[in-house]
């Protein structure tokens, strides 16, 4: 087990890359920490899979280098790596046996015997399927299959990391509540460094101590969930995490307050002169209903159970804000923002204010 | 499950049942009012009952004909699939070398029966042949004229030129069929190259090995322009398969009642060696959906 260092990495799929569009993965340094549980969030097409690829070695990138602790891998193939990886759809060997697809990477690895048997159970424990280790795979259930590869990335002890790409998109919901349980709970227990691929927010909260979210071949934050929710670094980090995602709105920021189209929003920070598209962005939480501040058109209320979510417009830019359980819509509803929760950005990228 | 019985659908299928009468089932029954009667010409027929059929089934000839027989069978199978198998994993998987070594592996399929013969036959003449001439000027004394060994070499090495491409394009289309992650997880599980071909590509190429086996089978049983035409079944009886076996009688000998037991029972053969293999792919299809 090691610290995973990608420095300068960069990957182009076409053999002559121009521009930068033409990069799936655009050139980043970025450190997983020896043990840590990381979820790696995006939409489809980010570059997910391929930095994933790159690390277990399927991919060779175009530039940049891989290191394992101090040893550079970059040109080691994906078995001298030692890395487990399960992927989105399930892999199985249809021909052996539920047991001998478990014992297949321990077996390949000369492990005794008795070891294999010991292990094999173990895991087997884990994902449910004692019972049924002398069956042929095949003709197995998706879910059944999946499970199978999730329990044959993480049947080797001794790996440097496991890699997750979307392993329970085939899952039904309550087993794949169950597996991520399982999954975080292993993590505890072996201390293997673990990344895990999803677009889903809620499964990369719930399995991650620390969250990354790449956005068009870029890593744009890496933080804990606290941080992605209160301080998104990106604009595409604010839509993306929460439901409904962040309100971004144009504005002029001059010192500590905000010119929305008239009228004028406190900050809470002192900002310097901003260049590029100037946005604000404050999270639905954060926007209180009242009988004070700026006036809204509201469009649509949904209920959602714990609270409700008020669609709405201000000046024309749609603006979402939540209803807590119990209050009521004012009849002439008007919104403040609840001081220090917002965000400045410029050209999509967070700016840091002064403390003030 | 309710479902409308209507007979009346049968009729559409009698066009089809008249055209196979005329076509299939009138000659096939000359044949069998030959293998039951003996006639000397002017269309006169004495009944002979099993007479014939007794004769070939006791007869050496054919015993001797139908070991040849297996024996080729069972040599261009153990050469063709191995080697269409091994071409197959060697074959580029896209782009442009995909489509060219394609079209090349392609052509033998593409040339006459009677062509690939004539083209062996020559290709082997020591006198002309570009391959007997060299044979013969690097001192290894070839002939498949009154060579037996040589001449079955001769009729292999043909079969096995003309055909391992049809196992060779079966075996690629079936590994083309195996998605990538299968690969990537072998690797990510530190599969050997030997496991990777035991437990994802032989089983993923299972389906249209079995059509290629069958296929060569059956062709390789009823073979008979391309030896014919090297060997004439020569020298003495040696490459005399069954089928060159057969004309000979029928149409050399003119012994029409034999031959036409004969061809009622090399027919039975061949019919129940393909629903034998019929019946275990239709097994393991259903073992795989099981």
């Amino acid at each position: 087990m090691s610290q995973i260092t990608l420095s300068k990495l960069a990957h182009s799929y076409s053999a002559t890359p121009k521009s930068e569009a033409d990069y799936a993965l655009k050139e980043m340094d970025h450190v997983w920490q020896d043990g840590g549980a990381y979820a790696l969030l995006g939409s489809s097409g980010c570059g997910k899979t391929t930095l994933l690829n790159i690390i277990s070695g399927l991919v060779r990138p175009s530039q940049g280098r891989v290191l394992f602790g101090d040893r550079d891998v970059t040109d080691a193939a994906t078995t001298e790596r030692n890395i487990a990886q399960v992927f989105q759809f399930p892999v199985v060997y249809d021909t052996m046996t539920v047991r001998d697809n478990l014992s297949f990477p321990l077996r390949n690895r000369g492990m005794d015997a008795a070891y294999i048997a010991k292990r094999v159970n173990q895991i087997a424990q884990m994902i449910g399927m004692e019972a049924i280790l002398n069956r042929k795979a095949r003709g197995l259930t998706a879910d059944a299959k999946q499970k199978i590869s999730l329990g044959r990335g993480m049947v080797r002890e001794d790996v440097n990391a496991i890699l997750f790409d979307e392993p329970l998109t085939v899952i039904d919901p309550h087993m794949k509540w169950e597996l991520r349980t399982q999954l975080k709970q292993l993590h505890r227990q072996f201390g293997h460094t673990m990344i895990y691929v999803t677009h889903d927010q809620t499964e990369a909260l719930t399995f991650a101590d620390k969250v990354v979210v790449m956005y068009d071949g870029r890593v744009v934050q890496m933080g804990t969930p606290e941080d992605l929710f209160e301080t998104p670094a990106h604009t595409f980090v604010g839509y993306f995490i929460g439901s409904p995602g962040m309100n971004l709105f144009d504005a002029e920021v001059t010192g500590t307050e905000a010119r929305l189209q008239g009228a004028t929003v406190s900050l809470g920070a002192a900002y310097g002169p901003i260049k590029g598209r100037t946005q604000i962005g404050i999270r639905p939480e954060y926007v209180v209903l009242g009988d004070e501040g700026l006036p809204i058109d509201v469009k649509r209320v949904e209920d959602v159970g714990r609270h409700r979510i008020v669609r709405a417009s201000l000046n024309g830019q749609p603006l979402n804000a939540i209803l807590p359980e119990g209050a009521s819509l004012p009849s002439d509803p008007r919104v403040t923002f609840a001081p220090g929760r917002t965000n400045v950005y410029a050209d999509d990228w967070r700016v840091q204010g002064r403390a003030v | 499950m309710d479902k409308t019985q209507n007979n009346k659908a049968w009729f559409l299928v009698l066009p089809v049942l008249v055209l196979v009468a005329i076509s299939a089932v009138l000659p096939l029954m000359t044949v069998v009012n030959y293998a039951f009667n003996d006639t000397f010409g002017n269309n006169e027929f004495f009944w002979a009952g099993l007479e014939w059929f007794e004769e070939m089934v006791t007869s050496d000839r054919l015993h001797e004909a139908l070991g040849r027989q297996i024996l080729f069978s069972a040599i261009i199978l153990a050469i063709e699939v191995p080697l269409g198998i091994l071409i197959a994993l060697n074959m580029p998987k896209s782009g442009f070398w995909a489509s060219l070594v394609l079209i090349l592996i392609s052509l033998p399929l593409l040339i006459p029966f009677n062509v690939v013969g004539t083209i062996w036959q020559i290709f082997g003449r020591v006198d002309i042949g570009l391959l007997g001439h060299t044979l013969a000027a690097i001192g290894i004394d070839y002939n498949y004229t009154n060579d037996a060994i040589d001449a079955w070499i001769t009729v292999i090495v043909m079969d096995v030129w003309h055909w391992t491409s049809l196992v060779a394009l079966l075996a690629y289309a079936g590994l083309q069929s195996i998605p990538q992650a299968y690969y990537q997880a072998a690797k990510i599980d530190q599969a050997t190259r030997w496991s990777v071909f035991r437990y994802i590509e032989l089983p993923k190429m299972k389906g249209v090995l079995l059509i290629a086996i069958l296929l060569r089978f059956m062709d390789s049983f009823m073979i008979y322009t391309e030896p014919f035409v090297v060997t004439g079944g020569g020298p003495g009886n040696s490459t005399t398969f069954l089928s060159i076996d057969l004309a000979k009688m029928a149409t050399g000998q003119f012994d029409l009642g034999p031959a036409a037991a004969f061809s009622l029972m090399y027919f039975c053969v061949i019919l129940l060696i393909s629903w034998v293999f019929y019946t275990v792919m239709t097994n393991l299809d259903r073992e795989e959906n099981r």
